[in-house]
């Protein structure tokens, strides 16, 4: 099948623009999470409502948000520059699914068929979650924090794994390319989030254990509860994703290679992290591994991700080395 | 009575039976716990871990053996322990088998109390319910019959209880979200399942690989009769090659599609099987075999793993008698199809077994698919087979293979050629059809290439039921994650009001069981219902 060189390097383009509308959008919320009193103010408040959660009952939960306090009528410099940002972030988002498509459309296949393509599919459902989260949470001026490894990734997916837009190699023509490899990718995508709200729960938690840690940083950051529940709910969402992932991985298995599970590196990693994300799961049910533990445990995931990701398809030899 | 009874109880002495007994009780209470399944999932994921760092003997074994003479004591040492089979080793199995039986402790206990529960009527209504997390109250000018009525209504699809309480009280207890427990306990029985089904696969599985020709030939017949007809065979722990499930197939063709980049596009292989009653009747069925789309027959599958080439030559002896030969020679490099092998000969007529050893012939080499001079070394310049040529090398000597040593069919002995009993007559490039002479007048003729593929045989009983249970526990596991327990209650107690009217104070309370549940909205909206909806019903 013939690739289409025009889409193909539209498609480029637009992977170039998008990285760069990223970059852009993440100085806009470096901007907003340094000199804005939104950090503050957000951590101030979580924190207000853990003390009366503590405390008495609080009637309901659903108390209105505190977004709009009628003590704060103007919109502050650094909160327009989130806005801007959240804007941007969209326009990259949207410039990025324009570069899949055009890539997906230029070889007439999904575009998901190597490392480059993998990595872009990745980070495109990491920017999508975030853009999701920030609806539910006061967590934008954070938003840098999701940019920085998802502009680390496209940079390194674009420059050393870049490959030329071409046909699918015999292996991986199967329609399972399409479940699996999407499901894994969303599942990873989803992961880095809860990864990146763990380790600000455990600098914010040194933070609230002894203030002069990160004393500058850990103020700004929402308060512990807030964090946990982002780390909490997008691996719920990821976990039953990823776990559908690795079981199409073996029915394909099955199929393309005689055997549904043999340990290559990739499985054997891919089981790594199913389990290390089944421990955090089961570590917030456990009395003692709460909290700074169980973000640890989710970092931990998030490392056995990169690692499946990187190491395991760059530096090991196995069955899945398609870059 | 209670004179004899009461120094009784005083005289508890742990005997030995009762430490033994308390030892075993705590030992199980230990294994059986959250905190013990959790440093355990650590401990497999830990020991997991070598098996994608370090070469895996069942994957590779050469490369183990590489790795260990390249590493010497330290190779050794993780030999020793295990590090190049370790999912087979002790300590992996130890820790698997741990987790399992703190797994089945687990799941006994809450199983009996999933059933309990099943049964239970919902809970008392706590006496004060403002200190649930989500507690309304309100008073409504209805009846209290009505406002109960209204929440019944309203709770449908509620396991609910109504209770008389005291000082004329009446609650209604509500629960929902069985089915995560349903769910859980689905998660855990499925993964159960999927270990013992996994393990029993690697007792009565196997898998067997061999090399055919593509050409429809009796060198592209296989039959699975017995380990004998494998090139390798890769047996379970009870599988003895006996009982082989019987079927053959016959190879007609291969065919590798091939981009202007020199990328491939398709592997196909056309080919005829017979199993089952097929093979009293001789009845060929063809099947169209391509990577991912294995023949699947008898509950076997037949993949199609590799394919390369086959030189064939032609030797003319002096005499005039001609032998042709074609043997595989596997691929040094799979992205130009440069292959390297070594096709044997033995001169025909010769009886004595020492003159016979002195005029053995191989011819060993490079082949490329297509050709690519550079200057006279041979290289490939991609892997379709437009232009073949070989670059060969003819031994002549005894190739050993009377040695009783076992010998590689893609090599020659080396030992044979430094001891000089073997050694190199003749060194050229031939095309197909051309042929060179040997100092006593024996032609070899390079006459052309056939294809051969490397299927592989997979036989696993189990694997239906890992995929069953695999899929229970799928099914389980967005059960247990998405559905979320959750309890209301509704007090109403008759009040007396200001004028005399009759009034029904309403308390509304509410908890999650489950973590972050995000309970709030949900009740806040059933609430809303049953205080204001009665409201505006009269």
């Amino acid at each position: 099948m013939p690739v289409n060189e025009t889409l193909s390097q539209y498609s480029d383009w637009s992977y170039t623009t998008a990285v760069a509308v990223y970059v852009l959008a993440m100085v806009f919320f470096l901007v907003e999470q340094s000199f804005g009193r939104k950090g503050k103010q957000a951590a101030a408040r979580t924190r207000s409502r853990e003390l009366v959660g503590a405390g008495a009952p609080a009637t309901t939960e659903t108390t209105p948000p505190a977004g709009a306090p009628p003590a704060r009528p103007e919109r502050t410099r650094a909160d327009r520059m989130g806005n801007m940002g959240v804007a941007l972030t969209v326009l990259g988002a949207l410039l990025h699914l324009l570069s899949l498509v055009l890539r997906g459309l230029a070889t007439d296949r999904v575009p998901w068929g190597n490392m480059y393509e993998y990595i872009a599919i990745i980070c495109f459902v990491t920017v999508v979650t975030w853009l999701v989260v920030l609806r539910k949470s006061p967590v934008r001026h954070l938003s840098a924090f999701v940019l920085l490894p998802v502009v680390m990734l496209m940079f390194i997916g674009g420059t050393w794994l870049y490959a030329i837009a071409a046909p699918l190699q015999p292996a991986l023509q199967s329609y399972w390319l399409v479940i699996h490899v999407s499901a894994a990718a969303v599942g990873s995508g989803i992961f880095l989030i809860p990864g990146v709200a763990s380790l600000l729960y455990l600098v914010k938690a040194r933070n609230e254990t002894n203030p002069a840690k990160f004393a500058r940083f850990g103020p700004k950051l929402p308060g512990l509860e807030v964090l946990d529940r982002i780390a909490y709910r997008t691996t719920v969402f990821a976990f039953p994703v990823f776990t559908f992932g690795v079981l199409c991985g073996a029915v394909w298995a099955e199929a393309a290679w005689g055997r549904f599970w043999g340990w290559d590196p990739k499985e054997t990693v891919a089981f790594i992290a199913w389990v290390i994300y089944a421990a955090y799961l089961h570590s917030r049910a456990t009395a003692g591994w709460r909290g700074n533990r169980a973000a640890v445990i989710n970092v931990i995931g998030f490392a056995a991700t990169v690692f499946n990701l990187f190491f395991v398809n760059l530096v090991t030899v196995g069955l899945h080395s398609y870059a | 009575m209670t004179d004899t009874l009461t120094p009784e109880r005083e005289q508890y002495r742990p005997t030995r039976i009762r430490k033994v007994l308390a030892f075993l009780r705590n030992t199980w209470r230990g294994l059986t716990s959250m905190r013990t399944a959790l440093v355990l999932l650590f401990l497999l994921a830990l020991a997991a871990l070598p098996g994608a760092l370090l070469p895996q003997r069942d994957l590779n074994e050469p490369k183990v053996r590489e790795y260990i003479t390249q590493h010497g004591w330290w190779g050794q040492l993780l030999d020793r322990l295990q590090f190049f089979d370790v999912y087979a080793s002790v300590w992996f199995s130890a820790i698997y088998l741990l987790l399992m039986v703190s797994l089945v402790g687990c799941l006994a206990p809450r199983s009996v109390d999933y059933i309990r529960s099943m049964r239970a009527k919902p809970v008392l209504t706590p006496r004060n319910l403002s200190r649930m997390p989500h507690h309304t109250r309100a008073e409504l000018d209805a009846d209290p019959d009505e406002v109960l009525a209204a929440a019944t209504k309203r709770l449908r699809g509620w396991r609910k209880v109504e209770r008389e309480e005291k000082n004329g009280a009446r609650s209604i207890s509500a629960e929902r979200g069985y089915l995560r427990e349903t769910g859980n306990l689905f998660f855990h029985f499925g993964m159960l399942g999927v270990i013992i089904t996994f393990a029993l696969g690697a007792m009565y599985s196997y898998e067997g690989q061999v090399i055919v020709f593509a050409d429809g030939s009796d060198a592209s017949e296989f039959c699975n009769s017995g380990i004998y007809a494998y090139d390798s065979f890769n047996p379970g722990l009870r599988v003895d090659g006996t009982q082989l499930t019987p079927f053959c197939f016959r190879v007609n063709d291969f065919k590798a599609t091939y981009a202007d980049s020199g990328q491939p596009i398709a592997y196909e292989s056309n080919l005829e099987y017979q199993s089952g009653d097929d093979l009293a009747d001789n009845t060929w069925r063809p099947y169209h075999l391509e990577v991912n789309e294995p023949l699947r027959t008898d509950g076997d599958r037949v993949y199609l793993l590799d394919h390369g080439f086959a030189p064939e030559f032609t030797v003319t002896f002096p005499d005039g008698s001609t032998r042709t030969h074609s043997i595989q020679w596997r691929p040094v490099d799979n992205t130009t199809g440069l292959s390297e092998g070594a096709t044997k000969f033995e001169t025909p007529g010769i009886t004595d077994p020492v003159e016979r050893r002195e005029n053995q012939l191989a011819v060993t080499g490079l082949f490329a698919p297509t050709a690519m001079l550079q200057g006279k070394v041979l290289t490939s310049a991609g892997p379709q087979l437009t232009d073949p040529a070989v670059a060969v090398d003819v031994m002549r000597g005894d190739l050993g293979v009377d040695s009783g040593r076992g010998q590689s069919i893609f090599e020659i002995d080396q030992s044979m050629v430094d001891s000089g009993r073997l050694e190199r007559v003749a060194r050229e490039n031939l095309e197909v059809g051309q042929q060179l002479r040997l100092d006593d007048g024996t032609t070899v003729r390079f006459d052309g290439v056939n294809q051969w593929v490397s299927l592989q045989v997979s036989h696993d009983p189990t694997q239906v039921w890992v995929l069953g249970f695999a899929v229970a526990m799928f099914a389980g596991l967005g059960g247990s994650l998405f559905i979320k327990r959750r309890r209301v209650w509704v007090r109403v107690t008759p009040a007396q009001g200001a004028d005399d009217q009759r009034l029904t104070v309403v308390e509304v309370g509410g908890l999650a069981r489950t973590d972050q549940a995000g309970y709030g909205e949900e009740f806040a909206k059933i609430a809303d219902d049953l205080l204001s909806g009665d409201r505006k019903a009269r």
